[in-house]
């Protein structure tokens, strides 16, 4: 047996927007052991809701993350909603769906961007973050937030995005489409691209499931639990698919999450045209959550859970936010072990780590 | 195409001596562990376990003495539950027995001892002072 060696990876490392860090045991030059280390930046969050009252937790929810900001509010809303038993009007659930999505779009084209760099391909890079530019200005054009939005609220939606401006934001869409294929093709079928993802850190369907993969990350294995199955937001009218893939290597992540990119243009598209008119809030007044909910909403990265306890007062007992980088670290411990040295950065990366969401 | 299924949820409560025996029945059963955490009420912890299975989500709670929060780990149950476990240690100061992959505390590094638990603990931690001469209480009292 070759002689057993321990290499800090992380907290800092070019390839981590965000610390966490993991022991590598390793023999030659392969890991036989991976220990994931966290707690850098835990902000205490939740605690927060002894200080502000339920209707202001949402924009120190929204503040969890600043890629899928948009969903932490709407999943905020959404498990106090159901905790005070009220729904919103049909329009707000559309304009939900929408911002999600293109919070998808936003989170996809980061991470493409971010494996691009991972691997050494600055200007395929590039190309991912000036798409996700376009993506970016369409936020700050509908909701005037480019990152942080608060314009979801427990009820409904702070307020309407005209039609005109919801049937420009399609247009803008179909007209990156092109570019989009174009860099889809690069990280599906150039060589030096592949040679990277292909075959490296399978992740089989009983593992995935045994080790509660969630997200991309489970999808990429044939695992089918998408939350967006369940129908919340207006998923079950449009018509729903989720994108799977069975080999369970990095390469398949890789690929649902390009294919979740062109099936949220659809989708967004799907909304669009079927958008009712009418009000996008109701008003809530005189109520408090008195009792406990569990809401789920499908997160880019995967499901996300959001539990809440009241006991009448303005003020909540508890909010729990459960992300899906909690879920999906056990299954990059997996993939880790039996890695060569030299991939552990891109195996990092393709669970899509976000480390703020993680820790809150 | 695949099947859609509303949520369904329930809340169910549990002595923390049926919590090993409960998770054994849903992993049998093919739940998976959604989520686990706990919430300070008064004296007492109440600590909840979320499983889901085709959109059936179970919730199940328990409570414990918030001064002496002990429970057996269901790690060896779920395995991957050693996230939630730390972190309900970390701030909660819950003990879980058996834990398969135990950080000692050191999950979350953070100032205070278990600080959403103030009557265990909730003090500062041993820890070093910081070099630039800041207390922990300055940096992390608000943990």
């Amino acid at each position: 047996m070759s002689k057993r060696t321990v290499i800090p990876f992380g907290p800092q490392h070019p390839v981590l927007p965000e610390p966490i860090h993991l022991d590598l045991v390793i023999e030659d030059e392969t890991v036989v052991e991976a220990i994931p280390s966290i707690g850098y930046i835990h902000r205490g969050l939740e605690k927060l809701v002894d200080k502000n009252e339920w209707p202001e937790m949402v924009y120190v929810i929204e503040r969890i993350c600043g890629i899928c900001s948009f969903g932490h509010g709407w999943g905020y809303c959404k498990t106090i909603e159901g905790n005070l038993g009220v729904s919103v009007p049909p329009r707000a659930e559309y304009l939900r769906t929408i911002l999600h999505e293109l919070g998808r779009m936003h989170s996809h084209l980061l991470w493409l961007g971010c494996l691009a760099d991972g691997f050494g391909f600055e200007s395929l890079f590039m190309h991912s973050w000036r798409l996700r530019e376009t993506v970016l200005d369409l936020f700050e054009e509908t909701t005037g937030g480019r990152v942080i939005f608060s314009i979801c609220k427990v009820g409904g939606m702070r307020k309407d995005i005209p039609n005109e401006m919801l049937k420009k934001m399609e247009e803008t869409l179909r007209g990156i489409e092109g570019e989009l294929h174009e860099l889809a093709d690069v990280f599906l079928d150039d060589d030096t691209v592949k040679s990277r993802l292909v075959g490296v850190g399978v992740l089989t369907k009983e593992e995935a499931f045994e080790l509660g993969a969630v997200g991309p990350m489970a999808r990429a294995s044939g695992v089918n639990n998408d939350v967006r199955l369940d129908g919340h937001g207006v998923y079950g009218e449009i018509g729903f698919e989720p994108c799977l893939e069975e080999t369970g290597d990095s390469y398949a992540r890789c690929k649902v999450r390009i294919r979740e990119v062109f099936q949220s243009i659809d989708l967004i598209a799907k909304c669009v045209s079927m958008i009712p008119d009418g009000d996008v809030a109701i008003e809530i007044k005189g109520q408090n959550p008195a009792g406990e909910f569990v809401g789920r909403i499908e997160q880019p990265r995967g499901e996300a859970y959001y539990y809440s306890k009241g006991s009448g007062q303005k003020f909540l007992d508890r909010i729990r936010v459960r992300t899906p980088t909690n879920a999906n670290v056990p299954p990059l411990v997996k993939i880790l072990q039996g890695c060569e040295l030299a991939d552990v950065p891109i195996l990092v990366l393709t669970i899509d780590p976000c480390i703020s969401c993680t820790e809150r | 195409m695949t099947e859609r299924k509303d949520l369904i949820q329930e809340f169910l409560l549990i002595e923390p001596g049926e919590l090993l025996e409960t998770a054994l029945e849903l992993r049998t059963a093919g739940y998976r562990l959604g989520q686990a955490c706990a919430t300070l009420l008064g004296d007492q912890l109440e600590l909840l376990y979320s499983f889901e299975k085709d959109n059936v989500l179970r919730n199940e709670k328990l409570t414990v003495d918030a001064a002496a929060p002990e429970l057996p780990s269901i790690t060896p149950i779920y395995s991957y539950a050693f996230v939630y476990e730390n972190e309900m240690h970390d701030l909660f100061g819950i003990t879980f027995r058996n834990l398969s992959l135990d950080y000692g505390g050191a999950f979350y590094k953070i100032a205070r001892e278990t600080p959403w638990n103030p009557k265990f603990g909730g003090g500062e931690k041993a820890a070093a002072p910081s070099e630039d001469g800041v207390s922990s209480e300055a940096e992390g009292g608000e943990a």
